[in-house]
């Protein structure tokens, strides 16, 4: 890839950065934070960005950031205070920032209105004035058209500070140099004798005679650096027939024998104390002797300075300690990884199966040596998948913006509160969180929570709270989405459920039950389908999309005080902790974070319920039973029970069910293959995996079964016949 | 013109031929992947009765469609079905169970014909031509819509 | 001899910019990501002149130029700052803190090897 197009592309991934401290920086300024650091990191990322744009032309993006960044100098330099109506307005031009990076990255057209509305916005808090464009300077200075010879007369003396600056007259001579010919002569008048030198002096006076057809004004060009810190006039002077400037090699060769000859060994050297210069002919190189020799005298003689330790950490503003090495690595690369772990561990399951047929299991060497190597890949595993664990923050902070949005669309005021971004999950993972969570504060937002004048008729404050957190919690991250609204609608969910033919007319069904309805395909509560929720996008959506992940979703709502979506999300994607049963002739895997525990059923235990279902009492509770032979269509007659185990597992929602299967093989740990991949979603079947034996298993989805059973308890013989 | 240079020239292609019963059909050879012997396949449950399950494609999951039941064929004798086409469509992989493969051949398309009018319409939905060959006739068979409904979303 | 340039700047497109201008150029670049690093950078190297960005976590450039002015291995070095245009305070900021010289951004290679140019020998 061409050079600059890589760089092209590392601005814009920096640029995704940048404006993501942005935001979180205003975010923080906005929640009371009055540290000046956080303001000059704001200061810092548009001003990284503006100047990143300004390399590669996007005009419209340097504009703006220009405005932006004005103001926020201004702030951080203390001339304009921080109102919450500024907070506003730069949270707004953070996400039009966002924008217009966007449409740089893909050539698309900014909107222009907003822009210039933002930057008018902009321009008045920063206190007037036209914003001035910092593109990349048109061309250089136009050079005059080759003019006749110019002659100057050039006087030019140094002042200590230009030495102190490490500017040095030899390369500025140099530069003369090449604008033409030059003649040069040096007066030495007021070099005092050595004992009187002062070394970091500046005692030279260069007159320069510049035959050139470059123009004055490049001239005094070659001296910008050290204006101020030198004298220096530039006379334009008549074309005279005689050139009486001296030879400079020789005459730097006797300034060279005067000054250096009698004190330093260096003299002759053209080698440098501080620096290593090969030695260049001519003029340059004589010249660059004399200053060697200052140089070497000021190395020499210099005092000093108080050799001020390098500024340590505690000398730098508020920063935290350097962050640990890290190193950037090919994505492709890891999922190579990540496959070939998974390989790893469907082998040694594959090899345990194989010494277990061969009889060889109960020799302690083999078995030991299987332990330690289910050990190792374990570990393996682990350690792989925590190369992609990534924090949420990424996606959580984008919902800042999101809920800014759609509480300006809906009209209610919304803060959102987030905690836990550093909660760590697998990359994949990360990326597919982002339109489910979407839709859910969107949700929360347009539906969830009240107008600011119906919350105060309830005593509430008018603005409402979104409540975004993640934690870990016993191998799974939960993901919480509560807002503080009205709550779900029970009796209004029911009745939209009947009506739908979701549920019978009469069902009973528990508040949590109830509640549940809403991830029901077909279900949606908005009698006209608002535009902020989508057409048709309705949490079964989202549900589906969470299963897809391996994840559970749930709602709790509590009426008048607000409702709260849970999303469990297993820690790592590929592998799952199965409990291997039979049903029927087939194989089935169960996952092991749903299941309780095993029990063996009695007839006496189970009792029939309803038309066609069944209850198993446990310890005393009545538990609904389900025949997963039946269930799936393996097998039409009824189950044996003496010869039958009994699963209770839990689903979301904390619903407890008993599966019943026919018996257990084992406890083993698997990898999820996709099902969809090549074929699509089977209801009830979470995934597929493949076993020891080489051959596909399929894997339950545990809350399908369980709520699918529940909420259809007459339909309980299952489809295979209609497929059929 | 050679084979190979109709083919580059795009006016010819290859194409692999297999048996069910007793017709003949054939696809391009592009799209299959490999060509296998039958592995008992895990049953999916809930699927349309042409799924005959799915098996283990080197760590995939590979779905298995019975091509004679999908195309409406007469549920012939199962035990006939040995060999497993795996075609691919996009990024779609997916097992076709066969009796067998007869041939690959290379096809101009000028000898494929139109399918007839007084076919099926799920007949004319899964074959895009007719091809004579040596006294047979072998259907061209049309994988798109073979695969088409194979991506489930749920029930 | 292969002259070196250090470079310090906490923008990774501008690190990179720098990189390839400055390297095209025959030198050898090392680089830093704020004045912190730099100082560290010059632990272990004397360069032949060094280029530095103004705006930096940790330590900002003026820091980072006073540092190694006070330095006694490095005062001689030449140190050119990065600026913009419409800044003319902090350039002067920069001079006094002991920049040598200054480049304006955004700048395209040439402007930018011309400036190394005029203050390394």
């Amino acid at each position: 890839m061409d050079a600059m197009e890589q760089i092209r592309q590392t601005f814009f991934q920096e640029a995704e950065e940048l404006l993501a401290e942005l935001e979180s920086g205003l975010l923080a300024l906005q929640d009371g934070d009055s540290d000046t650091e956080t303001v000059n990191a704001v200061f810092r990322a548009v001003h990284s960005i503006k100047g990143g744009a300004g390399m590669f032309d996007l005009a419209r993006l340097v504009d703006f950031a220009h405005v932006f960044e004005t103001l926020l100098d201004n702030v951080r330099s203390k001339k304009i205070g921080l109102t919450p109506g500024c907070l506003k307005t730069m949270l707004k031009s953070a996400d039009l920032l966002a924008d217009l990076v966007k449409a740089a990255r893909t050539g698309a057209d900014g909107d222009e209105a907003r822009t210039a509305a933002l930057a008018a916005e902009l321009s008045a808090l920063a206190g007037g004035g036209a914003p001035v464009a910092t593109a990349r300077p048109a061309t250089p200075d136009i050079e005059e058209p080759p003019a006749p010879t110019n002659i100057f007369e050039i006087r030019f003396r140094a002042r200590p500070d230009l030495y102190a600056k490490a500017n040095d007259p030899a390369l500025l001579l140099r530069e003369l140099g090449r604008l033409g010919k030059a003649a040069v002569t040096c007066d030495s008048a007021d070099l005092p004798l050595l004992a009187d030198l002062d070394p970091e002096g500046a005692y030279l006076t260069w007159k320069i005679r510049l035959e050139t057809d470059k123009s004055e004004k490049a001239v005094r060009e070659v001296f910008e650096f050290v204006d101020g810190d030198c004298d220096l006039e530039v006379t334009a002077a008549e074309a005279e027939v005689e050139d009486d400037g001296f030879d400079v090699a020789a005459l730097l060769a006797r300034m060279q024998s005067e000054i250096g000859g009698a004190d330093s060994p260096q003299a002759d050297a053209p080698v440098q104390p501080a620096a290593e210069v090969a030695p260049v002919a001519t003029p340059p190189a004589a010249a660059g002797n004399i200053v060697d020799l200052a140089e070497s005298r000021l190395a020499r003689q210099a005092e000093p300075e108080a050799a001020a330790a390098i500024a340590r950490s505690d000398e730098a503003r508020s920063q935290p300690a350097s962050a640990p090495a890290t190193i950037r690595v090919d994505l492709d690369r890891l999922d190579r990884l990540v496959n070939l772990v998974g390989e790893l561990v469907i082998n040694r399951a594959m090899v345990a199966q194989r010494v277990m047929e061969a009889g060889l299991a109960n020799s302690t060497a083999i078995s030991v040596g299987l332990d330690e190597l289910e050990a190792l890949t374990r570990e393996i595993q682990d350690n792989v998948m925590a190369l992609r664990a990534q924090p949420v923050r990424s996606v959580f902070q984008r919902m800042s913006r999101l809920a800014r949005e759609v509480g300006e669309m809906t009209g209610k005021q919304v803060q959102l509160v987030i905690e836990g971004e550093a909660t760590e999950v697998d990359k994949t993972v990360v990326e597919r969180l982002t339109d489910p969570l979407t839709h859910m504060i969107r949700n929360a937002i347009d539906h969830g929570l009240e107008t600011p004048e119906k919350r105060r008729a309830a005593g509430k404050a008018e603005t409402g709270v979104v409540q975004l957190t993640a934690r870990h919690a016993s191998g799974h991250i939960m993901i919480e989405v509560s807002d503080d609204g009205a709550g779900l609608n029970r009796p209004r969910v029911k009745e939209i459920a009947i009506s739908k033919g979701l549920i019978p007319a009469d069902a009973q069904l528990t508040d949590e039950e109830t509640d549940n309805l809403i991830f029901l395909p077909g279900f949606s509560t908005a009698s006209s389908i608002s535009n902020i929720s989508g057409r048709g996008v309705g949490l079964d959506v989202v549900k589906r999309s969470v299963q897809a992940l391996g994840g559970r979703i749930s709602i709790a709502s509590r009426p008048g005080r607000g409702s709260t979506f849970t999303l469990s999300l297993p820690l790592t994607l590929a592998v799952l902790d199965g409990m291997v049963v039979s049903v029927a002739d087939q194989t089935l895997v169960i996952p092991l974070t749903a299941t309780v525990e095993t029990l063996q059923p009695k007839a006496e235990d189970v009792h029939s319920f309803g038309g066609n279902c069944h209850v198993i009492a446990v310890r005393e509770v009545f538990t609904p039973l389900i025949d997963i032979g039946r269930y799936f269509g393996y097998r039409k007659t009824p189950p044996d029970l003496p010869n039958s185990v009994g699963l209770l597992v839990e689903a979301q929602g904390n619903t407890r069910t008993v599966l019943l299967v026919d018996a257990i093989q084992g406890q083993r740990q698997v990898v999820i293959k996709s099902l969809e991949s090549n074929y699509g979603h089977v209801p009830g079947i979470a995934a597929a995996t493949i076993l020891g034996d080489g051959r596909v298993a399929l894997i339950l989805d545990v809350d399908a079964v369980v709520s699918e059973a529940a909420a259809a308890p007459s339909s309980h013989e299952p489809v295979l016949a209609a497929a059929g | 013109m050679s084979d190979k240079h109709a083919i580059e020239a795009g006016k010819a292609r290859e194409v692999i031929v297999f048996r069910i019963d007793a017709q003949e059909f054939c696809v391009d050879i592009m799209s299959v992947r490999e060509i296998r012997g039958w592995t008992p396949a895990t049953v999916l449950p809930r699927s349309p009765s042409y799924v005959r399950g799915v098996i283990n494609l080197r760590g995939a999951v590979l779905p298995i469609i019975d091509l004679a039941a999908r195309l409406d064929f007469q549920a012939a004798n199962a035990t006939t079905r040995h060999v497993i086409v795996v075609v691919q469509i996009g990024d779609q992989v997916v097992g076709l169970l066969v009796d067998a493969v007869s041939d690959i051949l290379t096809l101009n398309e000028s000898q494929v014909q139109p399918t007839p009018a007084i076919a099926s319409d799920s007949a004319r939905a899964f074959v895009c031509g007719l091809i004579a060959l040596e006294g047979r006739m072998v259907n061209l068979l049309r994988l798109d819509s073979v695969l088409a409904d194979v991506r489930v979303e749920a029930a | 001899m292969t002259k070196t340039v250090l470079t310090v700047d906490d923008s990774r497109t501008m690190r990179d910019m720098l990189m390839i201008a400055l390297s095209g150029a025959g030198y050898s670049v090392v680089q830093a990501e704020d004045g912190v690093h730099g100082l560290e950078v010059l632990e272990g190297t004397t360069p032949d002149v060094i280029i530095t960005d103004i705006n930096m976590p940790r330590m900002d450039g003026f820091g980072f130029i006073e540092n190694v002015r006070r330095d006694k291995r490095h005062r001689g070095v030449p140190i050119l700052v990065l600026t913009t245009e419409s800044d003319p305070a902090k350039k002067d900021r920069a001079r006094a803190a002991g920049a040598t010289g200054w480049i304006v951004k955004p700048f395209d290679p040439a402007k930018l090897n011309d400036a190394v140019r005029r203050v390394t020998s």
